[in-house]
């Protein structure tokens, strides 16, 4: 049950700096979708728009409209602490909670949402471990803290605590970028198993692992030096890096520039 | 799949809230309540006023938020709320004091009050002054800090720049176990010592030295702290300019971090000033201007307070009062400019 | 033929790198300096000791036990419960009060308020604790006790069913200086201890583990109780127990604030109570020889004390790898 995301018109500001500007594009359900484009072109800035993570610092915000299988989620009457369990993210460096268990963590989702029955918990953590692939590793450990795992391991629990809340969403902001190549390759047939029940977005530096993962990809970069983020194109990621459309995605794409 | 986890798959993103000017809407009815209150039954007074409508006002919103948002939200409103209250808690008594010492203290307050002491005036006459005691105050935080700010700040040298593993450990562990001595205690290790052993008796110098003990691990730990903020880069490149270990400490490290190092001074010594119970006990106090530190008993600003506060008459009191003034005033000036300079430190910017 | 340059003599080497003799005599100082913390740490254990000894030879196993405080020649009879008593109630109840507001403050500036707010009220907090010890006193003294009879009353008359707010023989009607008055006015000085050294434990965890509380739904207060306060258990509790140690030792203030008695009583309402501190202050002035031995014996036992609990809170702080700074 995965559901579709809108952007209309989302433009992203610092404070009074605008950071990207008027995006319009649309994510399917149930499709891995990676943004790509040189460093600092407000990527990262969009993808938190998309789950009211962009809010929580201070003084920034938005214009324009992010629905969520037509409903905005920027409008009155949302929620945001539901938005963002409903639109869940994994960040860079992965952060498991320091002093929790392997299973508390996992389970702190749930906990907060109002599952309190241990026997719905030890389900759902199986579940959600399994579902990161990462249970077989840790079925013995669930008691131990979660600082104790390798880099790759502690991404993939951080992946099952997010799918533990059952989001619609998967956000990702470059996940593989703190990991080494063995377990960015795990990473990446986690989320090709992953998008059968999520939809999936993607943050990458690296095209090859654009090319690798989505089904759809979207080119963004600056203007110019000192200008906003926009997007310069969106497409079937085979046609975008075999074929692209506009010239400055194929500039990048072969090099030339970024 | 469990029904706890299919009620979350199947949980929109739609939550009932509160409007926008509910919170204040309920805050005025509980005043009203409260008012109600006050006039049908005996309770009385501001201060229990304030109390009643606070508490009848958190409890409604809270219980609206509950009803109408549910529990999660309503639990963040409170914490919310309790947060406040902290702060409210904390700020109010500083309020009271500030406000209170100012409006006792201001009548016999002034420039006469400065620069005049009790030689001509008893106790049961009005007018006199505290200058004397600031005179004696300022004397013996001078001689403390002459002795404590440059071995501190040898000290903190010796533990950032030379230290051997152990030693260092363990004298910043004594350091530790300094800035914990009551300074009752210090006072009482000078009574001992210089007083009864060494058979010198009251004066502006005994408090100095206690003052000095006190003062010293302060200055130890702050300028510890902002010698080790200096980057080693920089000690790095005046190695390889061949300057010697000891010219690099005087000329660059210690020059990095003075302005640091000069706040921590400013606040040990605003910590000081204030200090009476050592005082009262090693430098007998007087009525008169006493400029002498080495010899004879001396009054404090600390001291002065303390014995004018418990006297009968009410002129004393008084007295007493625009002491207290005094002495806030000075802290205040110097806990200012000490944060004034912090601001312009490089090195403490995060 | 010298194919192998002629290293310079190693000695000579030394002396340039190192600047000679400017070098040693620095180091000398620096490291006396060092010595010097020790000499006058063992100066202070030293003498204190052996100025208390003559007092402790005269009463040794009741100085523990007796309770009255009357050293000085006629009736030589002294001992430190009450007053060990008075200084552990009365900062334990301050404590109490002191402490989950010290924490709250810490966490409303530093998780509620903007950033120049949280600046501002952090200054503000600071105040708090430059305001000297005498000045509390007298405005404990005329300002609060008065206003507390009040609270006194309320509490001894609804809730006097507790040991603690019990009211025998009626006294706590008349203006008093009690236990509660000088926990009330330690608890003030002891705020702004807990409360900064609490913000700077709370401003040190990891952004991200705040942002992974808020992406899985969390509103802010479970933010804060899932990823900022676990973490920071250690840090306040050390926080708790730096503020104990200067309640423990605070002088001045309550010498003014607190009624001089020497029984052991846990009703804090009613008038009466003494510490340590405070009764060297108040005493000192009348002491003999013996008084004053039987004062710096007492003077240990709280040093000692205060020491312990500053150990306690640096070991912890050590333990959880906090990154310790002093409130500059």
């Amino acid at each position: 049950m995965a559901k579709r995301i809108e952007t209309i018109g989302l433009s992203c500001f610092y404070g009074n700096t605008k950071a990207v500007d008027d995006v319009s594009l649309v994510i399917e359900p149930k499709s891995v979708t990676a943004f790509i484009g040189p460093s600092g072109c407000g990527k990262s800035t969009f993808l938190r728009s998309l789950n009211r993570m962009h809010e929580v610092i201070p003084n920034a915000s938005i214009q324009g409209k992010v629905l969520l299988d037509d409903e905005d989620i920027y409008g009155p009457g949302i929620d945001a602490a539901a938005v963002r369990r409903t639109i869940g993210m994994v960040f860079q460096k992965p952060n498991p909670f320091p002093t929790m268990s392997i299973f508390d963590n996992v389970a702190a989702g749930l906990k907060l949402n109002g599952v309190r029955k241990k026997s719905e918990l030890d389900d759902a953590v199986e579940r959600s471990l399994r579902g990161a692939n990462l249970w077989e590793e840790v079925k013995d450990r669930l008691g131990k803290s979660g600082s104790g795992l390798s880099g790759g391991q502690q991404q993939r629990l951080c992946i099952a605590r997010a799918i533990a809340v059952e989001p619609q969403v998967l956000l990702m902001d470059e996940p593989c970028s703190a990991l080494d190549p063995i377990s960015t390759l795990a990473i990446e047939d986690l989320i090709a198993q992953l998008k059968d029940r999520f939809t999936i977005v993607i943050v990458t530096h690296n095209m090859q692992q654009a090319a690798r993962v989505s089904d759809v990809t979207a080119f963004f970069t600056l203007q110019g030096p000192g200008q906003p983020g926009h997007l310069v194109e969106v497409d079937a990621t085979q046609k975008i890096f075999t074929n692209p459309t506009q010239k400055r995605t194929e500039d990048y794409i072969t090099g030339r520039f970024g | 799949m469990s029904s706890a986890t299919t009620v979350l798959r199947n949980q929109g993103i739609r939550q009932a809230s509160l409007p926008v000017w509910a919170p204040a809407a309920t805050t005025v009815g509980a005043v009203l309540v409260t008012l109600l209150l006050f006039a049908t039954t005996g309770f009385q007074g501001d201060a229990d006023f304030l109390v009643v409508a606070v508490v009848i006002s958190v409890l409604a919103v809270s219980g609206l938020s509950w009803v109408v948002e549910g529990r999660r939200r309503a639990i963040d409103r409170i914490a919310t709320n309790l947060a406040l209250v902290c702060l409210m808690l904390t700020l109010i008594p500083l309020g009271f004091v500030v406000g209170y010492v100012i409006k006792r203290g201001h009548t016999a307050f002034g420039w006469s009050f400065l620069t005049h002491d009790l030689s001509t005036t008893g106790p049961l006459q009005a007018g006199g002054g505290v200058g004397h005691a600031i005179l004696g105050t300022l004397e013996q935080v001078l001689i403390a800090s002459i002795f404590s700010v440059p071995i501190g700040i040898m000290v903190a040298i010796y533990i950032t720049e030379y230290g051997g593993r152990r030693l260092t450990t363990a004298v910043r562990f004594l350091v530790d176990v300094m800035t914990g001595i009551p300074s009752i205690v210090a006072g009482l290790f000078v009574l001992s010592f210089w007083i009864f052993v060494l058979h010198q008796g009251f004066s502006g110098f005994a408090g100095a030295l206690a003052l000095a003990i006190i003062e010293l691990p302060i200055i130890v730990r702050t300028s510890e702290e902002m010698i080790k903020l200096v980057p080693a880069s920089l000690r790095e490149a005046s190695y390889a300019l061949g300057i010697p270990k000891w010219r690099t400490t005087l000329r660059v490290v210690l020059p990095t971090a003075s302005t640091g190092i000069t706040t921590g001074v400013m606040l040990a010594i605003a910590r000081v000033i204030g200090e009476t119970a050592p005082v009262l006990l090693v430098v007998g106090s007087s009525n008169y201007f006493h400029n002498n530190p080495f010899q004879g008993s001396q009054a404090s600003i600390g001291a002065y307070i303390f014995q004018n506060a418990t006297s009968p008459s009410n002129f004393s009191v008084q007295r007493a009062w625009a002491a207290a003034l005094t002495l806030i005033l000075i802290v205040l000036v110097l806990y200012v400019a000490a944060r004034l300079l912090t601001r312009r430190n490089n090195l403490a910017r995060r | 033929m010298a194919i192998i340059a002629s290293t310079p003599d190693s000695a000579s080497l030394r002396t340039t790198r190192s600047g000679g003799r400017g070098d040693a005599v620095f180091r000398g100082l620096a490291v006396s300096a060092g010595l010097l913390v020790f000499v006058l740490l063992g100066a202070i254990a030293v003498f204190l000791v052996v100025k208390a000894i003559p007092s402790l030879h005269h009463d040794k196993t009741s100085f523990w036990t007796t309770k009255t405080w009357a050293p000085n020649a006629g009736s030589e009879t002294f001992g430190i419960a009450a007053l060990l008593f008075g200084t552990v109630l009365t900062a334990a109840v301050a404590m109490a009060m002191a402490v989950p507001v010290g924490i709250g403050v810490a966490i409303y500036i530093t998780q509620y308020a903007p950033r120049r707010l949280a600046t501002f009220l952090g200054y503000v907090t600071d105040l708090l604790a430059a305001v000297p010890s005498v000045v509390y006193g007298l405005w404990g003294l005329y300002f609060l006790l008065p206003h507390l009879i009040g609270v006194q009353l309320f509490l001894s008359k609804y809730f006097g069913w507790i040991p603690l707010f019990a009211n025998p023989n009626n006294q706590a009607s008349i203006f008093s200086k009690s236990i509660f008055g000088a926990a009330l006015v330690l608890a003030i000085m002891v705020l702004p201890i807990v409360a900064a050294v609490s913000r700077e434990v709370l401003r040190q965890v990891d952004p991200a583990q705040k942002e992974a509380a808020l992406a899985l739904g969390a509103t802010r207060w479970e933010m804060i109780r899932t990823s900022v306060l676990p973490p920071s258990r250690a840090g306040i509790v050390s926080a708790a127990m730096l503020g104990l140690g200067r309640a423990l030792g605070e002088t001045i203030a309550v010498a003014l604030v607190i009624g001089v008695s020497f029984k052991i009583s846990p009703h804090i309402l009613v008038p009466g109570g003494n510490t340590i501190a405070a009764n060297i202050a108040n005493s000192f002035g009348d002491a003999d020889s013996l008084g004053r031995s039987a004062l710096i014996a007492s003077g240990l036992v709280l040093f000692v004390v205060t020491l312990a609990v500053n150990l306690v809170a640096r070991y912890v702080i050590l333990r959880s790898g906090t990154e310790e700074r002093s409130a500059l």
